[in-house]
């Protein structure tokens, strides 16, 4: 049978003329992360050049310092939107890790590191919770989360009322383990009359960890595949459900280990703080080119996306400007940011091969 | 490429082998019953051609191969022994590769990258294990050179690649990673004529290689230049089943534009 068919078996094509190394420009066009760094040098210069203050090595290190308590979790809220899903509780979630900790041991007067590590439980299990409702309902994880979004903003303001009688966490600092903890997530070292702050390193080794993860593992194939054409991948047995699952815990892990920061740092807490900030981790991601749609952003973009918050939310102070205008400047970069993508995208999915 | 082909197809396949067989295969979804009462054999290094119109039930009958739905009535037997997949990683374990036309590759993502996808090479344990990029570039390079699809870069998005180069790489993939049954759902439907030709040149390739292919098609005329086997569904179950000396080209093509409805309507419509 099918004569027409035997002479099948194709010359293998010789033409490496054919094979064109893409031109340097257009590859590092295509990198997701590049309109962010133009964004971020040309900002940084702007503010040397407007605000005085802004030209000290302390107060860069203070925009770090800034940079990294929004980067810390914008990094795993960017793998979690490569990975095509939302966070919306991502900010509260910070709070609540610090509320459960602190008076979870005030109320007992247990050690601090019990109620650490019952926190982190805590927080994981939620991300769990976000992200198999998601998998199992097949609702969109933008509504899911925005509704733990509010029970987490609600029961902290609740919870945190009925046990202490007040909206703030009271004081632990006397209770055992404060020192030890302090010692872990708020510590900073002083070089040569300049802070740096623990977190700032931490941000850098969990940026470096996940641009590690993305690119060189086979989880990070499996995060972009599943952002990317999450039936595609599922049918080339990729585990759907195992990988999301996993990004919405990450992304509560790293909500915790900031909370933990800010709880050993300042000692209480305001039982209303975080709310807002998953808006500014979104930003990041997509300042730092993630794309919305998912399958497409990189670990060191979403870095420079923090970087950008802390220049500018501290540029303008620094500049002595009306901090009001910080929110409608976020606003212009994200509109520029979602455009530059939008480019991107476009670049590299034009067709190159006949 | 038909070295390609028999160099990484399973050495033990001898042809007219039985891999799968379907014995009153039914599945409904709620209250609608879409497929009933199939039997069909898929043997080695034959093609078994599956046509149909929209909704007649051939997206399900791959789906319950291919592990996406499991079917809930009646057999199927894998190599001899009953199976019921419930994941696409379970039909693939048992060597059943599904090759979608809508779902074949991630557009964003690298050419070596989809080429590895759900079965990457990787050095080291677990949490540290490291994918071996530099051997991957190689082989995903390499592989498809051999089957005379040469891309310009490997490290560009398979997105920038035509229809037909995609279904190919998804075909080249599932191959390599040693598919003894081939499900391809309408490679040909999106393709131009030249192109059509290139996936059909696969197909053959792939049953000379010894695989099982299961061809799903709306296009009687590429299936009767391939196929062995041919079963036409309507409205979920086989209306027509036959091998390549019992059904001739112009009682597929008959069938498959409409037949006896064809023949009613006309009648209705007479002036």
């Amino acid at each position: 049978m099918s004569q027409s068919v035997q002479a099948a078996p194709a010359t293998v094509p010789s033409e490496p003329s054919n094979r064109v190394k893409l031109g340097m420009s257009n590859r590092i066009l295509a990198r997701p992360e590049v309109g962010a760094l133009v964004a971020a040098i040309i900002i940084f210069i702007f503010f040397m050049a407007a605000a005085p203050a802004f030209r000290s090595a302390e107060s860069f290190f203070t925009v770090l310092y800034q940079a990294s308590t929004i980067g810390i979790v914008a990094v795993a809220v960017g793998l979690l939107m490569i990975g095509g899903e939302f966070d919306l509780s991502a900010g509260v979630i910070v709070t609540t890790a610090g509320l459960v900790n602190s008076m979870f041991c005030w109320y007992l007067g247990v050690n601090l590191w019990i109620g650490a590590i019952l926190s982190l439980v805590f927080c994981l299990a939620i991300g769990f919770l976000n992200g198999y409702l998601v998998m199992r309902t097949g609702i969109p994880s933008f509504l899911i989360t925005l509704g733990t979004f509010f029970v987490l903003q609600g029961a902290n303001l609740g919870v945190t009322k009925l046990v202490t009688n007040q909206v703030s966490s009271t004081d632990i600092s006397q209770i055992d383990g404060f020192d030890s903890l302090a010692n872990v997530f708020a510590f900073n070292i002083k070089v040569g009359g300049v802070t740096i702050w623990g977190t700032v390193i931490y941000w850098i080794l969990f940026v470096a960890l996940a641009a590690w993860i993305l690119t060189r593992t086979r989880t990070g194939n499996w995060i972009y595949a599943v952002g990317g054409a999450p039936d595609s991948a599922r049918a080339v047995g990729v585990p759907l459900f195992k990988t999301k699952i996993g990004l919405f815990m990450s992304v509560s892990f790293l909500g915790w280990f900031v909370g933990m920061h800010i709880l050993y740092r300042f000692n209480t807490l305001q039982a209303g703080n975080g709310v807002g900030n998953e808006f500014l981790y979104i930003i990041a991601a997509v300042v730092g080119g993630t794309l919305l749609t998912g399958g497409f952003g990189n670990a060191w973009g979403v870095a420079i996306g923090a970087f950008i918050f802390g220049m500018t939310s501290l540029g303008i102070v620094y500049a002595g400007w009306d901090p009001n205008w910080f929110k409608a400047f976020l606003g212009v970069m994200l509109l520029l940011a979602v455009l530059v993508n939008l480019y991107v995208k476009r670049l590299s999915t034009t067709r190159k091969v006949g | 490429m038909t070295d390609t082909l028999a160099e990484h197809a399973d050495s033990h396949l001898t042809k007219g082998e039985t891999l799968i067989e379907m014995s009153g295969v039914g599945k409904s979804y709620g209250a609608i019953r879409a497929l009933r009462g199939i039997n069909m054999t898929v043997n080695a290094g034959e093609v078994t051609c599956v046509l149909g119109d929209n909704g007649a039930g051939k997206s399900t009958l791959i789906k319950i191969m291919s592990g996406l739905h499991p079917h809930n009535e009646g057999k199927m037997l894998v190599d001899g022994q009953e199976a019921s997949f419930s994941s696409p990683r379970e039909a693939l374990d048992h060597g059943i590769a599904t090759v979608y036309q809508d779902l074949a590759v991630v557009p964003l993502m690298e050419v070596w990258r989809n080429f590895f996808l759900g079965s990457e090479l990787t050095v080291g344990k677990y949490p540290l294990a490291k994918l071996k990029v530099k051997e991957m570039k190689q082989i995903a390079d390499d592989e498809l050179r051999k089957m005379g699809i040469v891309v310009k870069d490997i490290n560009q998005p398979i997105g920038t690649l035509s229809g037909g180069q995609r279904q190919c790489v998804a075909i080249a993939r599932a191959v390599y990673f040693g598919a003894r049954v081939l499900i391809l759902d309408e490679p040909t439907a999106a393709l131009g004529v030249k192109q059509s030709g290139v996936v059909l040149k696969y197909v053959a390739a792939a049953r000379d290689a010894g695989l099982g292919v299961v061809f799903i098609t709306h296009n009687p005329h590429h299936a009767y230049l391939v196929g062995d086997h041919f079963v036409i569904l309507k409205l979920g179950s086989a209306v027509l089943d036959g091998t390549r000396g019992e059904v001739s080209l112009d009682q597929l093509t008959a069938q498959m534009a409409g037949g006896d409805e064809l023949a009613e309507l006309s009648h209705e419509l007479k002036r």
